[in-house]
């Protein structure tokens, strides 16, 4: 099969399309507005529903109502219309349902600006809205991750009845990338015996909820949540290692600023440096194994992000204050640049000396 | 083999598909190719960019901040973007509409009048094309079939009958580009 060039947010349409997604709900925000865009065209001509909401809310609610129907749903937005979903993302969550949220994050906080960010981590894996829930979150680093993990995170959100965010950056939805599609196979979504879907003549009521009044009722449900996250913990983390072997210093780093640091590391192994990098895929569950387990091995950890420092908090609960864990960030659209990062790496290789 | 292209002009100049052109042609070849375009708030007949990566290696950022080649449609890009492409880069004008020479002098410098080339070719649209024909055979960064070859999935079908147009043009770039490649060594 032949690769064909596209721009991460078309990938991103295209992906959920091909995993059986044929619900679209979302309103249009800059650097993600391709990806509605470009399901306005093709959601049509496979039979699916595309419908530009009047607000992020109510696109939050149409997928809510959609996903309690048994439908792979999707919505899509960045920083700003996040926020504004959250209320019913908890809903989602609480009612244990199944969708795709897209977030592709733009400079904040606040109104702040169109270009690419990593700054709403704490947002995506610690919460969000209301309430003691996760998101399974997924971070593609190019488009053809995108494509690929499209298709996992509609069978993760049905697998575990769990709302899926991808979380990525304005760079990654305006980037042209050579991706290949493979044959144009269209997965169905799985029997949802639990959905709303009529009782068709006597059939066993079925309720979509996260109404529990009765504070015992809500706990239990609490606990039960609290162990499907467990599970999702113990099975579902991802990463990759690039030259982390025999490396003193780690590198770590999701999305686009793991493409830059592959760079650094390179640029170090070329100049004799034990360094390696750990690409979270997940961020949520936390690829805390891996960490534990380098953390033997390596001296110091050096977290880069697109904010002031979010999933280093993360990185510093894997690493149990065994090893120091060091932060190069760029904030409010900037992006880092490699031969920043690499001084840094540079400097705190030598023992802090410049 | 790595080359960073930044296109820069005003909206309507084919800058972006010019990008997407060459990131095809690279791909066609099997090469890691990136393009981004930039998306900051632009007025409407603003200024319009976009970064082309090629490389033999996996590309890290798509971002192109060091250009080892700027192509500049109009006076604001070269103004805004020559300081930034690394010594011994290239710099192709259109000196059509830019009535300045470059500051640099560390890095060579074309000037093209593609806009009136096109003209004479009898399309002004293509005065993107001359200076990529240029771009070619000055890097050698791709083919010039591969250039061809893309024109025929970039372009929707009903545009195909602009391919032979678009082709003169790449010819008409290759060949000012030899003529200032022979100046040079004379």
């Amino acid at each position: 099969m032949a690769k064909v060039l596209m721009k991460g947010n078309e990938a991103l349409g295209e992906g959920a399309v091909r995993a059986g997604c044929r619900y679209f709900f979302g309103y249009p925000i800059t650097p993600q507005s391709e990806l509605p865009h470009y399901l306005a065209k093709r959601m049509p001509e496979v039979g699916g529903l595309y419908l530009q909401s009047e607000s992020e809310t109510a696109a939050a609610n149409m997928v809510f109502g959609a996903a309690g129907a048994g439908a792979r749903v999707m919505t899509s937005s960045s920083g700003p219309g996040i926020s504004l979903m959250q209320e019913g993302i908890s809903y989602i969550a609480g009612a244990e349902l199944p969708c795709v949220i897209v977030n592709m994050i733009r400079g904040g906080p606040g109104l702040g600006n169109i270009a690419p960010a990593q700054s709403d981590y704490f947002q995506a894996v610690k919460g969000g809205g209301h309430g003691d829930y996760r998101l399974i979150c997924l971070a593609p680093a190019s488009v053809q991750e995108i494509i690929d993990l499209m298709q996992d995170a509609f069978d993760l959100a049905d697998k575990y009845r769990n709302p899926v965010m991808l979380l990525a950056d304005g760079v990654l939805g305006q980037m042209m990338e050579p991706v290949e599609l493979g044959e144009e196979k269209i997965a169905e979504a799985p029997e949802k015996p639990w959905a709303a879907t009529g009782r068709k003549k006597g059939g066993p009521k079925r309720l979509i909820n996260s109404l529990y009044i009765v504070p015992e009722e809500c706990e239990k449900h609490n606990i039960k949540l609290a162990q499907k996250y467990d599970t999702i913990r113990r099975n579902e983390q991802r990463w990759e290692e690039y030259r982390v072997d025999d490396a003193t210093m780690i590198l770590v780093a999701f999305g686009t600023c793991a493409r830059i640091c592959k760079a650094v590391v390179d640029s170090a192994r070329n100049e004799g440096m034990a360094v390696g990098l750990i690409r979270p895929i997940t961020v949520w569950p936390y690829p805390t194994d891996v960490i534990t387990r380098v953390r033997e091995k390596a001296e110091q950890f050096l977290v880069v992000e697109m904010n002031m420092g979010q999933m280093i908090e993360d990185v510093k609960l894997a690493v149990e204050g065994m090893r120091p864990v060091h932060f190069y960030g760029r904030s409010g659209g900037m992006m880092p640049v490699a031969r920043d990062v690499f001084g840094e790496v540079k400097k705190l290789y030598n023992g802090g000396a410049a | 083999m790595f080359e960073g292209i930044l296109i820069a002009g005003f909206g309507g100049q084919g800058v972006l598909s010019t990008g997407q052109l060459l990131a095809y042609a690279g791909m066609m070849e099997d090469k890691h190719v990136a393009w981004i375009p930039s998306y900051g708030p632009e007025m409407r007949g603003g200024t319009a960019n976009c970064g082309i990566t090629i490389s033999d290696q996996p590309i890290s950022s798509p971002v192109v901040s060091e250009p080892t080649v700027l192509i500049a449609m109009n006076r604001p890009s070269l103004e805004k973007f020559e300081p930034a492409v690394v010594p011994g880069g290239l710099i192709l004008v259109n000196s059509s509409l830019i009535n300045i020479k470059t500051k640099r002098t560390d890095v060579r410098t074309v000037y093209m009048p593609a806009n009136d080339l096109a003209e004479e070719l009898g399309n002004s649209k293509v005065a993107n094309n001359i200076i990529l024909g240029a771009l070619l055979e000055l890097t050698g960064v791709v083919s010039a079939d591969a250039v061809l070859e893309s024109l025929k999935k970039v372009l929707p079908p009903k545009r195909h009958n602009l391919i032979p147009v678009n082709a003169e043009a790449l010819e008409k770039g290759r060949e000012l580009a030899c003529k200032f490649k022979e100046k040079k060594s004379s």
